[in-house]
């Protein structure tokens, strides 16, 4: 069993930073080759594990989050080598199932549920949430801002048969989407109004402002993206709506130690603080509510 | 053997007095069932140069791979200087050099394309200097030297490639077409040179070409190769003077043809042939093959489709009133179609049931008042045609 | 910016180095050949013309996946694994590209060095250097087609920062996450150099003189 050393991937690093853009293709080439013998020396060796792997959603990569917590997690835990793979939330499972990530971050409650009750995953902590939100054309066509519920909301929608934009793609928000129209007694056709773009949030809210269409978004997307949409809110606060992440430890993770550490290390006061201060200063609101701690730290 | 320092042979035949150069013994070869080489002996002496003449799929490139050792014939074998050679043996390769058609020269310059062969025999960097200048010199190209191949005409590719092979000074040297890409202005110039060039530097020569005016203008013997075997080996001379088909008469002048069938054979052996336009004729019957090694058709007995060949220049006018000598036996009557100059002669093309062609004195044709409508009397004497079989 | 920059180039390159190493002599023993099943080689090669990224990274992910056959040499997302996925990718243009390029050249070519007395092996490389331009232009094409691709990079590379993020995958990123003027920014720099490629390319295939006797033939069935 080898494990992958850490200064040899410093080493590639640090080379492969040094290089000066506009250089000729012949040397980039030959750059190339130099920088591929170390690549590919690396990988073998008998160290101990520091390498940490984590697999999120790539919404919760999208939203910014993770560039805030990261850096922190690494500070306060520096034998950790915390490498994130965002993915959609089946794949983030998947990766976790086979062994390939040693702790998840994911927003998808069943799923995760079953994971754990497979013993795929040691436990599932509460993290924090965000919320979906009911987006529409202004002008409301379904006239789906007459009800604060999220499921009577589609049900007009549907029976309006306005467009309606869904991600199509599987993702915990496409999930959620699902488990609505459900909530709603509709079953979404394939076609007509209701346009599976099978992308990712931002396209999926681009697509749904050229067509004018109703769609489910996470805030944080809607929020960061608000400039570029002509979509406004159509229901909020709903609690069908709340969308909770959690941090599941991968069951005989290769580096057990540091998920352990990871998962203790979220849902302490430190990142609950900074997940609850995290887009107010940009946006005047916090984009997530840390659930981990009784009381929501600083 | 080292082919590659080896010393110059001179041509001149005195080192091997004790057989020929090459001697390729019944070679056959077939590709997908058909066959397409079938040769039972072509030897070359040491020194000379020897045309294979053909036409297109007569097997001559077939022959050209097979001698060079680049394929190995399905049966037969080849001797150089009583050698045996394998297929496939690089070393005994190197003894001999081959020059193809297109010159295909390697990218780079002149002078790298010279010492490639060299360069293959491990000759030092010294020696292929000097030994390139040296073969380039031959040709008449040394300034060529540093020169990017794409930036010669045809004819100093020609030369340059031959230069390639040459600077090997090679025990026997092959070529297959040398003239073929070049303009008919230079060929002359360059055939000279060729046969300087390969008399001088290769121990002998195998010439393959379609164009009888590169055989007879080189070599010293033309074997003739049709459907893959020889039908006739002769020197040039010799091959002129007795065309023993078609082919090769069409090669050795400018030969025009007749069609008729044999009616029968008189007992001194000559034939009377009936035209296609009805008319007969007395002619001579085919000439013998020679030498043995090489195939001919029977003689064609009564029945037989043949063809007679004459020589323009061979068919003398008569006005018709004037009296006929006894000597000439075919004796047609004919009709003046059109007179045209060619060069210092005048082409007079005939009608009537044996259509002609003569070619006269300007002297002769304004003496018989030769013009368009005028009735005349051709004779061609039997002696001057020759026959093939059909 | 620049560190993704250099890890594409230095990724994409060396699958291509590789992919020359396993391309290139498929190429010339498919192109040259003669053995029972040439056709269906080159079939297959041109199919690995058409091999979707996705598919690849899929392949390379289930193989080096910890509970996959190489699991344990726990390459998966990390630069190797890259490298791996797009040598895949590139090999099949490669090997295409070189087939064209070397039946390009006339046999005759090699032939004619084997009658000035050249083993085999030197006539063939007689003949690989007549196919030279080809041969550039079959690298320079499987960098092209790899340096662009985001399928296999994103799933088996996994897009970490600082340690497998590459262009393609960081546009991708920055594009989902909205950040459309970073995004395209990203993607000017990767049609920069996709722009540089074809120009190479383009110089290389412009580069072949027309030599009617000469061996390189002006015949070239890639461009």
């Amino acid at each position: 069993m080898s494990h992958r050393i850490d200064p040899c991937r410093r080493a590639v690093a640090r080379e492969s930073g040094t290089g000066r853009a506009g250089a000729r293709p012949r040397r980039t080439l030959l750059r190339a080759a130099a920088l591929a013998l170390p690549l590919l020396a690396c990988g073998g060796g008998g160290q101990p594990p520091t390498e940490l792997i984590l697999a999120s959603t790539t919404s919760t990569e999208d939203s910014g989050l993770l560039d805030v917590l990261l850096p922190a997690f690494a500070r306060a835990h520096p034998e950790h080598r915390l490498k994130l793979v965002a993915v959609g939330t089946g794949q983030a499972l998947t990766l976790g199932e086979r062994g390939d990530a040693d702790v998840l971050l994911v927003h998808a409650a069943a799923a995760e549920a079953a994971f754990v009750a497979a013993g795929h995953g040691l436990e599932r902590r509460p993290v924090m949430h965000n919320e979906f939100v009911l987006l529409g054309p202004p002008e409301d066509p379904a006239r789906a801002a007459s009800t604060p519920h999220v499921a009577a909301a589609l049900a007009r929608v549907a029976a309006a048969e306005a467009p309606f934009v869904s991600r199509g793609d599987d993702s915990g928000t496409h999930k959620k989407e699902l488990e609505l129209w459900m909530a709603a007694g509709v079953e979404p056709p394939a076609g007509g109004w209701y346009l599976e773009v099978g992308q990712g949030m931002a396209d999926a809210l681009s697509v749904a402002t050229e067509r004018a269409a109703y769609v489910l978004a996470d805030r944080a997307t809607f929020l960061s993206m608000r400039g570029l949409l002509d979509l406004v809110i159509v229901v909020e606060g709903d609690e069908r709506l709340f969308n909770p992440y959690g941090v599941i430890p991968v069951a005989g993770a290769r580096n057990a130690a540091g998920a352990r550490a990871f998962a203790d290390w979220i849902t302490g006061a430190e990142a609950q603080r900074l997940i609850g201060d995290f887009g107010v200063a940009r946006w005047g609101a916090p984009l997530f509510v840390p659930d981990a701690l009784p009381t929501t730290a600083g | 053997m080292s082919a590659g320092g080896g010393p110059a042979r001179t041509g001149t035949g005195a080192e091997r007095p004790d057989g020929p150069l090459l001697r390729a013994e019944e070679l056959r070869h077939s590709y997908g069932g058909r066959t397409v080489l079938d040769l039972e002996l072509l030897e070359v002496a040491a020194g000379e140069i020897v045309a294979v003449l053909g036409p297109n799929g007569a097997g001559k490139s077939t022959l050209f791979r097979l001698l060079l050792l680049l394929e190995a014939p399905d049966r037969g074998r080849i001797l150089l200087g009583g050698r045996p050679l394998r297929s496939g043996d690089t070393a005994a390769r190197r003894r001999l050099a081959g020059v193809f058609q297109r010159p295909w020269l390697f990218s780079g310059s002149v002078a790298m394309n010279v010492a490639f062969g060299l360069r293959a025999r491990g000759v030092g960097a010294a020696e292929r200097r000097a030994r390139v200048a040296e073969a380039l010199g031959w040709l008449g190209v040394a300034e060529l030297a540093e020169a990017p191949v794409h930036t010669l005409s045809g004819g100093e590719a020609q030369r340059v490639a031959l230069a390639r092979a040459l600077v090997l000074r090679p025990e026997l040297l092959l070529l297959d077409e040398p003239t073929a890409g070049l303009d008919i202005a230079v060929r002359r110039s360059f055939r000279e040179d060729v046969e300087r060039a390969v008399r001088a530097h290769a121990g002998g020569a195998v010439l393959i070409t379609h164009d009888a005016a590169d055989a007879f203008a080189v070599a010293d013997r033309v074997a003739v190769l049709e459907e893959g075997r020889l039908t006739q080996m002769g020197t040039p001379a010799a091959l002129a003077a007795a065309p023993a088909s078609t082919f090769v008469a069409a090669f050795t002048g400018q030969e025009l043809l007749l069609h008729g069938t044999v009616e029968t054979v008189d007992p001194d052996g000559l034939l009377r042939v009936l035209t296609s336009g009805g008319v007969r004729l007395l002619a001579p019957p085919p000439a013998a093959a020679e030498p043995p090694g090489t195939h001919a058709a029977e003689p064609p007995g009564a029945g037989a489709a043949v063809h007679v060949a004459y020589r323009p220049e061979d068919v003398a006018l008569a006005a018709g009133h004037e009296e006929a000598p006894s000597s000439v036996v075919n004796r047609f009557p004919v009709r003046v179609a059109a007179v045209t100059p060619a060069g210092p002669l005048v082409r007079v093309r005939l009608e009537g049931p044996l259509p002609l062609v003569a070619l006269l004195t300007r002297q002769s044709a304004e003496r018989l008042a030769l013009v368009p409508g005028a009735p005349a009397e051709a004779r061609l004497k039997a002696a001057a045609l020759r026959t093939f079989p059909a | 910016m620049l560190e993704i920059l250099w890890r594409s180039l230095a990724v994409s390159g060396t699958a291509v180095l590789l992919g020359v190493l396993v391309g290139l002599p498929v190429g010339v023993a498919v192109g040259l050949g003669r053995f029972r099943g040439r056709q269906l080689a080159v079939a297959l090669i041109h199919t690995g013309f058409a091999l979707p990224p996705v598919v690849v990274g899929l392949l390379v992910y289930m193989v080096l996946s910890r509970a996959g056959p190489a699991g344990h040499l726990e390459l998966l997302f990390s630069a190797p694994a890259m490298v791996l996925a797009q040598t895949l990718l590139a090999a099949p243009y490669v090997a295409g590209i070189t087939l064209a390029a070397v039946q390009s050249v006339p046999t005759d070519v090699r032939l004619q060095a084997r009658a000035l007395g050249a083993s085999s092996g030197r006539a063939l490389w007689a003949h690989l250097r007549e196919a030279r331009l080809g041969l550039g232009a079959a690298v320079v094409a499987g960098f092209g087609a790899v340096i662009s691709e985001v399928g296999a990079v994103m799933l088996v590379g996994g897009n970490i920062r600082g340690e497998t993020r590459v262009l393609t995958t960081a546009i991708v990123l920055e594009t989902r996450r909205g950040n459309f003027a970073l995004a395209l920014a990203l993607g000017f720099l990767l049609l920069a150099i996709a722009f540089a490629v074809n120009l190479a390319l383009t110089r290389i295939q412009q580069g072949g003189r027309h030599q009617p006797w000469a061996a390189a033939s002006s015949e070239r069935p890639w461009a």
